[in-house]
Formats: C-alpha cells, sequence, structure tokens
C-alpha cells in the first residue's frame, strides 16, 4: 500500500519547537553555562567543574533557606488541604447559592500575586492596616515588619487566603461527580457521615486532590512575589524562602555561578519531591 | 419481614417558583404482600423510582401514610427502616476489598466480626463472589460489581424488602438473563419481599408473581403477567403489555355490543348501553384472525418474526394488527378478519368495563 507523504505537519509544530527552545531550553542551558563556569564579562570563561554546587551545598545560607522553605510549604499544605476539604464538603451543590460561593471562591485567585502581597502589606500595617490595628487594640502586641513570629504568620495567611480556594475548587469539581446513588447506597448502609466521607467522598477526591496538592507544592515552593512584596524576606532573614535568596544572590550580590548552580539544585529538588510524591500516590492507586 | 402498606401516598417534587406543584405519585394505595416477588413496570417518568424511594426512605411522601406492619414509617430515616436497594448504576465502595463492602452494613450496625464473616461468606456463596472476596471491589465489571451492591442489600438478615431500580440497565445481554434468573432463585430461597422497577416488560413478567403498572403518576393495574395480558384494566396496559401491543379502535354501543364502523363486534359479555364517555373496543392483535365472514380489510404490511407473523391490516382509517401463525394462510383477495367473542374488551375513557356475564 502505497502511503503519501505529508510533512505539513512541521509548519505547525516548528513555531512550539522554537517557542519551547528559546523561553525553556536555551535559558536553562545557559544556567548550565554558568554553573559550572567563572565569568568576568566580555564572554570569557573559565571552568569550575562543581566548585559552586559544593560552595551551595555546603552553605548554611543556603540549609537555612531550604529549611524556611520547608517549613512554609508544610504549614499551608497542611493548613490549605483539610481547610479546601472541608470548605468544598459545605459549599451548596445546586441552586443560586451554588454559583455564587464559586465565584467568591475563584476572586482571590484571580488578584496578581504583588497586588496580594501589596493588600495583605496595608491590610498588616500595625498603625493603620485593619488588621494590625485591630489586634494592636486588642492588646496583642503585633508588628510584622519587626517580629518573626507575626511575619510568619501574616505571610502563611496570605497564602492561605489567596490559594485555599484553588483546593477547594477542585475538591468540589471532584464531589460534584458522585452520582446520588452513591449518597443513597450509603444511607441504606447505615453510613456515618465519617464513613461517608472516608469511603466514598475522599476516594473519589483522590484524583483532584493528588493534583491540588502537587500544584500547591510546587507553587508555594517556587514562591516569590508575594512575600517579596509582603516582607522582602525580612525581618533580618526570616521569611527569605529560596526563590527570594537566589535573587538576593544573583540580583543583589551578582555571584551568577553560584546563583547558578543553587538554581539547578533548586529546580531538581522541586522534581524530585513531585516525582516521589506523584509516584507513590499512583501506586496506591492501582493495588 | 413486613408487610408495606401504602395509605393515599402523594409526591410532589418542589416546584419551580410561583408554578403548581405537579405530581410525580398521585394518590396511591397499594399493599405490599410480605415475602412476594413484585415489578413495577411503566414507561420513563411515571412515579415508579419516586414510589421506590419513598418506601426506602430516601422521599417523605408531601401527603399520605406508609406502614410497615402496623408500624407508620413515613417520617423514619432510610437507615432505620431495614431496606435494602440496589441501584441503576453499580454502586461499590472502591477503596474496599470485596469482603469489606459486603460487610459494610453488617459493621455499620455494629455485628460482631464473626457474625460478619460467616453472613458475608454465606452470601458470597450464593452470588458466586467467593473467589473475588479478596479483590478491590474497583476492579471487578459491571456484573460483578451490580452483585455486590445486590450482596449488601441480602448480607443483613433483618430486611424487610429489598428494591431494585431498573439494576440490570447497565449489564450485558447475554449475563442480564443469568443474573435474573439469580435474583429469581434468591427469592425462592429466601423469601424476602422484592420490589423491581422496570420498563422492559420481558423483566417484570418473568420475574415476579404480580406486577404493578404505573402510568402518569398512578397505579393502572395490579396483577399477574396472565391477568395484565388477558384482561387490562386501563387502555395503557394493554398497549403497553404485549408485542404488539392492544388494539384500541373507536366504537359506539348498541344493545350491549360494540360497534364499529357499522361492523357489530359479537362479544360473550355485553355492557350496559348508557356509557358516557369515550367507548373504544380492545383486543389483543393474538385473537384477531382472518375468516371467510367478518369485518373487510386492507392488508398494510406483513412482518415475519420467524416464529409467527405481524400482519398489519386497514379498514377504513383504523389500523389493526394481528399475530398469525407462520404456517397460516394469508388470503390474498378481499381479507377479512374476526375478533374472538371471549376476548374483545371495552373501555370507557380508557377504563375497562366489566362484561356483564361469566368469568
Amino acid at each position: 500500500m502505497n502511503k503519501t507523504l505529508n510533512q505539513k505537519a512541521w509548519w505547525l509544530v516548528t513555531p512550539v519547537l522554537i517557542l519551547v527552545a528559546f523561553n525553556a531550553f536555551i535559558p536553562l542551558m545557559t544556567v548550565v553555562n554558568y554553573a559550572f563556569q567563572e565569568t568576568f564579562g566580555n564572554n570569557v570563561f573559565f571552568w569550575e567543574g562543581t566548585t559552586w554546587f559544593e560552595q551551595v551545598l555546603r552553605s548554611d545560607r543556603f540549609h537555612d533557606a531550604l529549611v524556611r522553605q520547608l517549613l512554609f510549604t508544610g504549614m499551608i499544605l497542611a493548613i490549605e488541604v483539610p481547610l479546601g476539604i472541608g470548605v468544598a464538603l459545605t459549599m451548596p451543590r445546586k441552586g443560586h447559592w451554588a454559583s455564587v460561593c464559586l465565584v467568591l471562591m475563584a476572586l482571590p485567585l484571580l488578584i496578581p500575586w504583588n497586588v496580594v502581597g501589596a493588600m495583605w502589606n496595608i491590610f498588616a500595617l500595625p498603625e493603620i492596616g485593619l488588621l494590625g490595628h485591630t489586634l494592636n487594640s486588642m492588646g496583642i502586641d503585633y508588628n510584622f515588619t519587626r517580629q518573626p513570629v507575626a511575619a510568619w504568620m501574616t505571610t502563611v495567611l496570605m497564602d492561605v487566603w489567596h490559594w485555599t480556594s484553588l483546593i477547594v475548587l477542585l475538591c468540589y469539581a471532584g464531589l460534584s461527580s458522585i452520582p446520588d446513588d452513591y449518597y443513597q447506597a450509603a444511607n441504606i448502609d447505615g453510613a456515618s457521615r465519617w464513613a461517608i466521607f472516608r469511603f466514598i467522598q475522599l476516594p473519589k477526591m483522590k484524583r483532584v486532590l493528588t493534583i491540588a496538592i502537587l500544584l500547591r507544592f510546587m507553587d508555594s515552593f517556587m514562591i516569590y512575589t508575594e512575600p517579596f512584596v509582603l516582607t522582602g524576606g525580612g525581618p533580618g532573614n526570616t521569611t527569605t524562602f529560596l526563590s527570594i535568596d537566589l535573587v538576593k544572590i544573583a540580583l543583589g550580590q551578582f555571584d551568577l555561578g553560584p546563583a547558578a548552580a543553587m538554581s539547578l539544585i533548586y529546580f531538581l529538588v522541586v522534581l524530585l519531591i513531585c516525582w516521589v510524591f506523584y509516584t507513590i500516590m499512583m501506586r496506591n492507586e492501582e493495588q | 419481614m413486613a408487610t408495606i402498606r401504602f395509605k393515599n401516598v402523594q409526591h410532589a417534587y418542589p416546584p419551580p417558583k410561583g408554578q403548581d406543584p405537579v405530581y410525580a405519585l398521585k394518590e396511591v394505595s397499594q399493599v405490599w404482600e410480605d415475602g412476594s416477588a413484585y415489578a413495577l413496570l411503566g414507561p420513563s417518568g411515571c412515579g415508579k423510582t419516586t414510589l421506590l424511594n419513598i418506601i426506602s426512605g430516601l422521599l417523605t411522601p408531601s401527603e399520605g401514610k406508609v406502614y410497615f406492619d402496623d408500624q407508620d414509617v413515613t417520617d423514619l430515616p432510610t437507615s432505620d427502616r431495614q431496606i435494602a436497594q440496589v441501584f441503576q448504576f453499580p454502586v461499590v465502595y472502591d477503596t474496599m476489598t470485596v469482603f469489606d463492602n459486603l460487610a459494610f452494613p453488617l459493621r455499620n450496625r455494629g455485628t460482631d466480626e464473626a457474625t460478619v464473616k460467616k453472613r458475608v461468606h454465606q452470601i458470597a456463596e450464593m452470588l458466586d463472589l467467593t473467589a473475588n472476596l479478596k479483590k478491590k471491589a474497583s476492579g471487578l465489571t459491571a456484573d460483578g460489581k451490580q452483585k455486590i451492591s445486590l450482596g449488601r442489600g441480602l448480607v443483613r438478615s433483618d430486611v424487610n424488602a429489598i428494591l431494585f431500580d431498573e439494576p440490570l440497565t447497565v449489564i450485558d445481554p447475554h449475563l442480564k438473563w443469568q443474573l435474573r434468573s439469580k435474583l429469581k432463585e434468591l427469592h425462592q430461597q429466601i423469601g424476602v419481599t422484592m420490589i423491581y422497577v422496570t420498563h422492559d416488560q420481558v423483566e417484570a413478567l418473568t420475574f415476579a408473581n404480580k406486577v404493578v403498572v404505573m402510568y402518569d403518576g398512578a397505579v393502572v393495574q395490579v396483577g399477574t403477567p396472565v391477568e395484565l395480558f388477558n384482561k387490562p384494566k386501563h387502555t395503557f396496559v394493554g398497549y403497553f403489555i404485549g408485542s404488539p401491543g392492544m388494539n384500541f379502535l373507536p366504537c359506539k354501543i348498541d344493545r350491549g355490543q360494540p360497534v364499529f364502523h357499522n361492523n357489530i363486534l359479537a362479544t360473550s359479555h355485553p355492557v350496559s348501553d348508557d356509557l358516557n364517555g369515550r367507548t373504544v373496543v380492545g383486543v389483543r392483535p393474538e385473537f384477531v384472525e382472518f375468516a371467510d365472514d367478518g369485518i373487510p380489510v386492507v392488508i398494510e404490511k406483513i412482518e415475519d418474526l420467524g416464529r409467527y407473523q405481524v400482519v398489519t391490516v386497514k379498514h377504513e382509517s383504523e389500523v389493526i394488527k394481528m399475530v398469525v401463525n407462520e404456517d397460516q394462510r394469508i388470503p390474498a383477495e378481499s381479507p377479512k378478519i374476526h375478533f374472538n367473542p371471549d376476548q374483545i374488551r371495552i373501555y370507557c375513557d380508557d377504563w375497562l368495563v366489566e362484561g356483564g356475564d361469566n368469568e
């Protein structure tokens, strides 16, 4: 049988390939370039091998930022996931209120990161901000620009406010796909509210929840704009997360080599955690 | 085990704003005898599922009372009614094994583990699920899953009734037949009341001792398959049961006999002349035959179904279907038809008018 050769599809694929090359592959390779070499400008490079990597991996500064980052991501996941599931469970399934709730839930997601940072900055200012002023007038000493604990709480709260909606919406979608028959059958089987959640709702939400957790993990692990606008990484270095630290090294100190090495390590850490998490979830699925 | 009684039960779903409620179920008073197998038969949207959900308590009727024996259960929640229900789409708890699925209703009621084990094995044996007990329920085929749903109903020894809401819709045709005979067998083994909702007359007639035919929110006839076939109480029953359905021809009543386009149709059950309303005569296609003397017709169509032929004939503008045996000759010229006098039914405003004499 004669197959007609038609290579026209390349015309459709090529623009995408070029686009990917310019916005992902070439920048990544540039970073790799900087990570293994030293430069003094003028495109003159000297081979450095793994020097920068060793330097980054041994530095306390990187360790501290990584610990802060893990702590932050752990905290927001621990709050956002149960909260998101809880809110999704209590949202109405039908009627006008369902649409109202969905729109309200989607609103925070539509606000640009730096605006969120600025909003919370103003909201939390000790003298004039609604939150800061209220807390202080209630007799609680609160100043996020000076107290590390207050800075942390404000940052975590801001992230919870901004992103819990994402988990709510995904879980809500998962819940909506459960046919009424399941609830009726559970009712007939005499299942308790907890058993319904444990054996019907949670298993049906599992897929979307996996995606939600992955998205939230990646996003929060790479968080930059919001804490940068809110606290600028302070007070001191207490809210300096990995990306903020990276920018300080790369643009503040112009240490391109270590910064490039750190980027690659950072990238591999995100990749590794996502892969491990996803593999575990999918293995459970198969069993 | 209990006799289930409906007393003037009606149900309307909440209407859209500003509209009058539409009754999905219009006044039903009905006794479901303990240990019988019932089929609820009717077209989609006739209120079958509504009725079923009222029995199981998933719905509370807008009016009327439901009794289990002498206990008023109208407001009793589902979990306290000891009812099992199998739905159209199989419901299994995906994360559990088949064993845990079957044990679920018992464990929820705090049954001790030894009893659970004994009951589950017993039921698995009945349903041929023993080999799968340790498997995850999500890996089973549709009919396997439906067996689990059924098993969860059977596993409780105290159920008052098992309700089926079109349980075989998603099952492959060749397995349908198997599962249906299994149900029938189970009914004979354990003798619990079973109520089976379907819109498939073959399913209904093969499964049930008594068929409840519903139409437009009301029960139009309760009877054995033979009664439904021979003496439909409502034109809908005649039309819905049988394939092809009953023939209905407009008629006038003259001296107790129906008159169809000036042809007197002799009936062995004459009726009274003063019927107020639209009168029609009904006769099953099986009881129409070609004759030397009778109503002249034109043959429109002959469908050969292998074991018999369905012949469509016309008199004036009225279409009449008849079932004719394979070996029977169909007259080529000026055919005439004759109705079996014993099998002529007369309906006034769609309801059967009982004939005056024997039977």
